[in-house]
């Protein structure tokens, strides 16, 4: 929606100023998102119960590896608008997931090894970032960062249309004359077309709990519902109350009309 | 105009109080029975429904800061609390994003209302300077609050602008970096940065108010312009402020918040910049840095200028020209309805500062195609910078003087009721 | 004829008037009420209601003092001639006659075994129901707790009984979990 708003403004501009100019293809410049739909586009679009479960799934099995998600807590899976697990299912979630511990009763956060004490998460935690700090992340990637997911959907120009591209965007030939950078991968959707993050999702990267059939379309669909959710939580909630705020207006409008034309009835 | 008070009170408490406080007295007499033209249009709504955009900012402002964190390490992260946990928080924190917006839409409709009615001139010259300081307060809030949520814009932002002040270099050596240093409390932009901003942006608000409050007061004094741009020569020609003008107010207020209603709760994102969802990285630079819409002609003017001192120097000036106006002005005639020789120089002027809005938003080497011609930006925005100056400092002394208006009507009420009712009217 | 008609006209002016000014009052309240609801607890603060002590290593007439909700909760393992003198007192007799338990109904009355779910356990928020302050262990004509602030007593069941505070001190929601671990929330 924010896309097409923003077209529609170039668009004027555009016309405004006689036509501008036409984006010729240059090398190393992104590819124009897919243009895939979502369930929650639109006024009334909601986010899809199942995908989000999905969605989750790959992001727990796949992403979680090298991305954190460090704004969303577990127990913000339960709640409505959201993936909507039950209460034990977030409990189960939470507790697979290790987090720093307190000090202990010697007042000891690390073992006599070096290694942080951790316990089981609970509810109220945040999802654990998978490396303690940056550094340690670089290091394990040729010193690129993977970039936290919690609010990636607006974080990029193209939103879910862009992050869906950039999942699905690999394993194509790059045009000849263009040189892939040794460790990077090639990915048209992503600007300067070399990319740090191998291909991430393939046919079969997950089994699905509810039977549905993991392609890479599928997969990255359902994961990029889930991070949307997770950029934006109170999303169903907002659209619910926003329309109705617009019918309580315009009644208020329709009356206060009513009334404004009988107060000037006798001042022409 | 505003004559003698007219209000008597009506039972023994409200003479006990008139005698000691007159504050139902002034609120009747602003409020109620202030005579104000017949003939104002919805344009002169806005002037309430700035007050209503004010009001709106102070309290969603006065509520976010009772979760906001100020400090470099805290604030994107309470920002993201305020969406996620606090009761309503996304709410009222995209209420008062959106508002900034919303505010601005309607204060360039209220100014160039203004500038098209000759709201400006005489006896309305201290109105129009208060409105002035009212805008550069409300750019100076702006500012200091987009760089609150401390996302990359954020940061970026408030770098670029406050390494504006050290162009003074170029003036005395090292005034400018003393400038910036202190404006930042440290050697960049930074936590102190972060939080004396902060201190500012719920400061200024009230600032504002304050200097709205006087504005109404300059506005109370002569009285209302009206698009006829001639005086009030009698009661026919005016009508009391309650209820013609409350409820009129009102309806335009309802319309304009309906919009503000799709805006916030249908694309709450769509005046935003993505960037500013990364939190801010004192190394790194994102690739496009724009400010918000409503700073870009201004932007477009900077850039316009290669020299740095000078880029500083137009934009403030563009800003400063608004002052003169009153006096640069030098016709006789407010309204631009009876002045057909500057009508079209203002509407160029209105496209003038849309397009510089739209450069503004482009990246620097960008070029524009324009009827075939394909044509740097740059170009354009010098074009842009020099109309928007020429507007001011020459076409409306200038016009002002070999100008022939077209010939006024006798009064408001014969103009609206015609001469007939107006007679009868008197 | 002429009258009906302005009498007509002005009621259904004032119909309008007054359900436009209603409609907008509503409008007011209704955009008052996010305003007023960002203050409560938000579901970070609320996820947190819930917490976990580890009991094993309190001895017999002891208590530690855990935190739940930011509010210090007394797990006192009391000795066998507490609870004797606990049960001895006659609800009647007791200032409050309510268990203020909040794993029972609130009708509950203030017998002992209504005050706790192992009769050794004594679990209890340990904020003084007068003005809030944090009652001394032990301490006090009665065994229990003794307000520092203006003397009121408990009994070894948590009870008031005498001094200001109106109220037992209140129990919170919670359950055994195993035998070393008391969960409250």
């Amino acid at each position: 929606m924010r896309t097409a708003l923003r077209l529609g403004l170039s668009l004027a501009f555009a016309a405004a100023l006689a036509g501008s100019a036409v984006a010729a293809t240059v090398m190393g410049e992104a590819q124009a998102p897919k243009d895939v739909s979502f369930s929650f586009e639109g006024p009334f679009g909601t986010y899809d119960r199942a995908a989000l479960q999905r969605g989750f799934q790959v992001y727990n099995e796949v992403c979680k590896n090298c991305h954190s998600l460090n704004l969303v807590s577990f127990a913000a899976l339960t709640e409505p608008g959201g993936p909507e697990f039950t209460d034990a299912e977030a409990k189960a979630i939470a507790a697979s997931y290790q987090i720093p511990a307190d000090p202990n009763k010697q007042g000891q956060t690390y073992d006599d090894k070096g290694n942080r004490l951790t316990r089981p998460g609970i509810l109220a935690d945040h999802f654990p970032p998978p490396f303690p700090n940056e550094e340690a992340a670089r290091a394990t990637f040729n010193g690129a960062l993977p970039p936290d997911l919690s609010v990636i959907v607006k974080a990029r120009e193209g939103g879910p249309q862009y992050v869906y591209s950039i999942l699905t965007g690999f394993g194509q030939n790059p045009p000849k004359g263009f040189t892939v950078v040794d460790g990077k991968y090639f990915n048209p959707y992503f600007a300067g077309w070399n990319i740090s993050m191998p291909p991430p999702l393939a046919d079969g990267a997950v089994t699905y709990t509810d039977g549905t059939k993991a392609t890479l379309d599928q997969e990255a669909h359902d994961v990029v519902t889930f991070l949307t959710w997770a950029a934006e939580p109170k999303m169903e909630q907002r659209k619910r109350l926003g329309f109705e705020v617009l019918v309580f207006l315009t009644v208020l409008a329709g009356l206060l009309y009513l009334s404004y034309r009988r107060v000037w009835k006798d001042a022409h | 105009m505003s004559g003698p008070s007219t209000y008597t009170p009506s039972n023994g408490f409200t003479r006990w109080l008139d005698s000691r406080l007159p504050l139902l007295r002034f609120m009747n007499d602003t409020m109620v029975t202030f005579p104000t033209p017949r003939n104002l249009n919805v344009w002169y709504t806005f002037g309430g429904i700035l007050t209503f955009c004010l009001a709106v900012q102070i309290v969603t402002g006065v509520v976010l800061a009772m979760h906001f964190t100020p400090t470099a390490a805290g604030a994107f992260d309470s920002v993201e609390n305020i969406m996620r946990d606090v009761n309503y928080g996304w709410l009222i924190r995209y209420v008062h994003a959106n508002g900034a917006s919303m505010f601005f839409l309607a204060v360039y409709i209220h100014m160039f209302r203004g500038l098209y009615y000759g709201s400006y001139k005489a006896p309305r010259e201290v109105l129009w300077i208060l409105g002035v300081i009212i805008y550069l307060l409300m750019m100076a809030t702006a500012f200091f609050g987009y760089v609150l949520p401390w996302g990359q814009m954020s940061f970026w932002g408030a770098t670029v602008i406050t390494n504006l002040f050290s162009s003074l270099d170029q003036v005395v050596p090292h005034m400018g970096t003393a400038i910036a240093h202190w404006l930042w409390g440290g050697f960049a932009v930074g936590d102190p940065t972060l939080n004396r901003f902060f201190s500012l942006h719920y400061l200024l608000p009230f600032v504002i108010a304050a200097v709205v409050g006087l504005h109404i007061w300059a506005l109370h004094v002569p009285g209302n312009n009206n698009p006829l741009g001639i005086d009030v020569k009698g009661p026919q020609d005016t009508l009391p402020f309650h209820p013609y003008y409350t409820v009129k107010d009102a309806f335009y207020m309802v319309l304009f918040a309906m919009l503000f209603a799709v805006l916030v709760f249908y694309a709450p994102n769509f005046v935003g910049n993505p960037d500013n969802y990364t939190p801010a990285n004192p190394l790194a630079t994102p690739a496009h840095i724009v400010p918000e819409w409503y700073l870009l002609p201004y932007y477009a003017m900077l850039r316009a200028v290669p020299q740095k001192l000078l880029g500083v120097l137009v934009l403030f000036g563009a800003i400063a020209t608004l002052v003169f106006i009153p006096w640069l002005d030098t016709s006789k005639v407010r309204s631009l309805r009876y002045r057909p020789m500057l009508k079209p120089f203002f509407w160029v002027l209105f496209f003038d500062c849309i397009l510089l809005g739209y450069l503004g938003s482009q990246e620097p080497q960008a070029t524009t195609n324009v009827f075939g011609l394909e044509l740097s930006d740059l170009l354009l925005a010098r074009i842009g910078a020099i109309y928007y100056y020429a507007f001011f400092w020459i076409c409306l002394p200038v016009i002002g003087l070999i100008e022939k208006p077209k010939p006024l009507p006798q009064s408001i009420a014969q103009a609206v009721l015609g001469s007939h009712a107006a007679a009868a009217a008197e | 004829m002429a009258s009906t008609i302005a009498a007509d006209q002005s009621t259904r002016r004032d119909f309008l008037y007054i359900a436009t000014g209603a409609v907008a009052a509503v409008g007011v309240a209704g955009a008052a009420w996010p305003l007023i609801d960002q203050m409560n607890p938000s579901a970070s603060v609320l996820a947190l209601s819930s917490t976990e002590i580890d009991i094993s290593s309190i001895q017999e007439g002891q208590q530690i003092v855990a935190m739940w909700q930011s509010k210090p909760v007394f797990i006192r393992k009391r000795t066998a001639k507490e609870i004797a003198e606990a049960k001895a007192v006659p609800v009647a007799s007791l200032p409050d006659p309510l268990a203020r338990n909040a794993n029972l109904p609130d009708s509950a009355p203030a017998t002992d075994a209504n005050r706790e779910i192992k009769p050794e356990w004594l679990v209890v928020v340990g904020i003084c129901t007068h003005l809030g302050c944090i009652p001394l262990f032990g301490e006090g004509d009665y065994g229990g707790y003794l307000c520092p602030c203006h003397g009121s007593q408990y009994d070894t069941a948590g009870r008031i009984r005498r001094g200001p505070a109106p109220q037992n001190l209140p129990i919170p929601p919670y359950a055994f979990e195993g035998a070393t671990k008391i969960k409250i929330g």
